[in-house]
């Protein structure tokens, strides 16, 4: 049933999933943020969570990555159950997210972002200093393979395209390995041919046999490089869908929870 | 870069030129404005200023401020800022002075002892910024005034009514650790340099200058220590982190409070530092001792590239910073210049110095 096409080479492998989510709920006093979601993630697949503002969508991923515990529901990890207490304990297990801030400061070199917090070092006790022969050579050589040439391992990260710094985030989490990569809304912000750099690195890293989750609410950017897709809307998942079994229009109405879309459709020619 | 041979450059680069890429030093401004500086005086001053002992005399007070505004400039890049340091210089000497003329202290207790609690010091000032999350500027003003007021009181208290302590020199004298922090070095060596002729003496046969003044030569460790710390140390690149971005540091692994906190106590250990220096070499401290030092070593690191708004910067920019400051100071003594240009001149510098900082920083983010 795969449908190859740009963005998406080969179908995932049918293995057991990395992280499930079930039945998770999240109240924030007497507000209901998540009020049943269901969701898993297999090794070397891509799996879309679309939903409009207010769906829910970034509690549930920072539920997914440590920063939000859940109010019900269960997450299994690799096969045990988990609790993180942390954003650093989800790290630690493998969940790397890309916020959308991405965690990078601008006037700072490519090489001195991608080992920010986490530095190599060579030498002993009061000799241990910043490996930065390695570093760059390192961040050259992982930027390459997300096909990147970087001026040199010194370019200030302030001098990088959006597409580029969103790729350095998801080199840096792929480098100091994740198995689950979360990305929120990796394209929202970028133009036509820097979303398809994005979207081609989101194949590459897939392919690795890492657990990709992109968030979006472009339903094209999710149909060109995903294999499932799951819609949330009003903190409900609406279904999960496999790659092939669903139409563009069928995914943007489900997401638009079905009706108003399908009256402002006519009007606009089918162009949202 | 080249000792990366994978390196495949992009075709559609052109190669930079070398003057551009220097133009993304930090401290290039500061090195330009040293040499600027030098031949101003070159031009305009008694020859006598570029003697041996023409640049000691220059090099002295431009040492005893580059260790503050290293300090300061080490802070800045981590994103703070310390308006106390000039009230911790007479602070931490009112307590190196008690601790040695009114205690009777030897040096290796009176100087640690010293260096621990103004780092104390520092490290409230840190924890309250850290803990309050209020601007450092605010909470360090505070204690610009706290620490200059305890300053007199303390003075007053020990001294019984005065405001300056004296016997500092009787009290250090003799002991071994005060070569380290007070007089010239390699005296032996300039003696022998001046008996063969080699550098200017007296008729006597003994040097015009009899060795070089320690505070130049802490000033030259201090520089090139915080240089290797910041570029070559995974600290450095906490202390740059945490000051570009905090919340982007923290979240990428950063232990940011414990990186400022520690940054605080530097700052006020090096002040603490030119207290002791300064001192020994005056033989008594008083409640003016420092007045005003934080302006002038905040002016220096930012005449060395510092950004305000921290995470850019660098220790060799604040060291010509602090040079440029000493020449001119100094420098117009030897010119026929009113000497009350000075603050003319310091304010014009440190205008140019922003304004060039600001272009910096646009052209590495690639801001337009």
């Amino acid at each position: 049933m795969s449908n190859d096409s740009t963005f998406h080479h080969g179908d995932a492998p049918k293995t057991a999933p990395i992280i499930q989510m079930n039945g998770i709920e999240k109240h924030f006093g007497n507000i209901i943020a998540l009020a049943g979601v269901s969701f898993d993630v297999r090794p070397g697949e891509c799996h879309c969570l679309l939903g409009d503002n207010g769906a829910g969508k970034s509690t549930f991923i920072k539920t997914m990555s440590g920063v939000h515990k859940p109010t019900k529901g269960t997450i299994t990890f690799e096969g045990k159950p988990l609790s993180f207490d942390s954003p650093r304990d989800a790290m630690e297990a493998g969940i790397a997210t890309v916020f959308q801030d991405l965690a990078m400061i601008p006037l700072m070199s490519v090489t001195r972002n991608f080992f920010m917090g986490r530095e190599p070092t060579r030498g002993r006790g009061l000799l241990k200093r910043f490996d930065t022969q390695r570093a760059n050579e390192i961040t050259i050589e992982e930027m390459r393979k997300m096909g990147i040439n970087l001026r040199g391992p010194d370019q200030a990260v302030g001098t990088l395209s959006g597409g580029e710094r969103q790729t350095v985030a998801i080199a840096r989490a792929v480098f100091f390995g994740a198995k689950v990569l979360i990305l929120d809304e990796p394209t929202s912000a970028l133009g036509v041919r820097q979303t398809s750099n994005v979207l081609a690195t989101i194949d590459r890293v897939r392919k690795q046999g890492i657990g990709v989750v992109f968030i979006s609410h472009n339903v094209r950017h999710a149909l060109a490089v995903g294999d499932r897709f799951t819609v949330l809307n009003r903190g409900k998942t609406l279904g999960t869908a496999k790659r092939g079994e669903i139409t563009p229009s069928e995914l943007q109405d489900l997401m638009a929870g079905g009706q108003e879309l399908a009256q402002l459709g006519g009007s606009l020619g089918g162009t949202v | 870069m080249n000792d990366t041979p994978e390196f495949v450059a992009d075709e559609r680069l052109k190669p930079e030129p070398f003057i551009a890429r220097l133009m993304k030093r930090p401290e290039l401004g500061a090195i330009a404005g040293a040499v600027l500086v030098t031949l101003f005086f070159l031009a305009t001053a008694d020859s006598s200023m570029f003697t041996l002992a023409g640049v000691m005399n220059f090099m002295t007070p431009a040492a005893q401020l580059g260790i503050l505004a290293i300090g300061a400039a080490m802070l800045m890049i981590g994103g703070e800022f310390d308006l106390s340091i000039g009230s911790m210089v007479a602070f931490a000497g009112l307590f190196f002075g008690v601790c040695s003329v009114t205690w009777g202290l030897p040096l290796i207790i009176a100087i640690p002892m010293t260096l621990v609690f103004a780092g104390m010091v520092g490290a409230i000032n840190g924890v309250i910024v850290i803990r309050s999350g209020l601007p450092s500027f605010i909470v360090t003003l505070a204690f610009l005034f706290i620490l200059r007021g305890l300053s007199l009181v303390g003075l007053k208290l020990a001294t019984g009514g005065s405001t300056q302590l004296r016997g500092v020199r009787d009290a250090v004298e003799g002991d071994w650790l005060a070569p380290f922090f007070s007089g010239d070095a390699f005296q032996g060596l300039f003696a022998s340099l001046a008996s063969s002729g080699l550098i200017d003496s007296f008729k006597n046969g003994s040097p015009k200058v009899p060795g070089i003044p320690v505070e130049i030569l802490w000033f030259l460790v201090i520089a090139a220590l915080a240089t290797y710390v910041l570029l070559r140390t995974p600290a450095g690149n906490w202390i740059f982190a945490a000051g570009g971005d905090s919340n982007a540091a923290s979240n990428s692994g950063v232990p940011v409070a414990r990186v400022k906190i520690s940054l605080f106590v530097l700052t006020a250990c090096c002040a603490a530092l030119v207290a002791i220096i300064t001192v020994m070499d005056a033989g008594s401290t008083d409640a003016r001792r420092g007045f005003q030092k934080e302006f002038e070593a905040i002016i220096a690191a930012v005449i060395g590239g510092c950004l305000l708004t921290g995470g850019y910067g660098s220790a060799i920019g604040a060291f010509f910073g602090a040079i440029i400051f000493g020449m001119v100071v100094i420098g117009l003594t030897y010119t026929n210049f009113d000497q009350d240009w000075f603050q003319v001149f310091l304010g014009g510098m440190l205008l140019i110095a922003v304004l060039f900082n600001n272009a910096i920083r646009k052209r590495v983010t690639g801001e337009r």
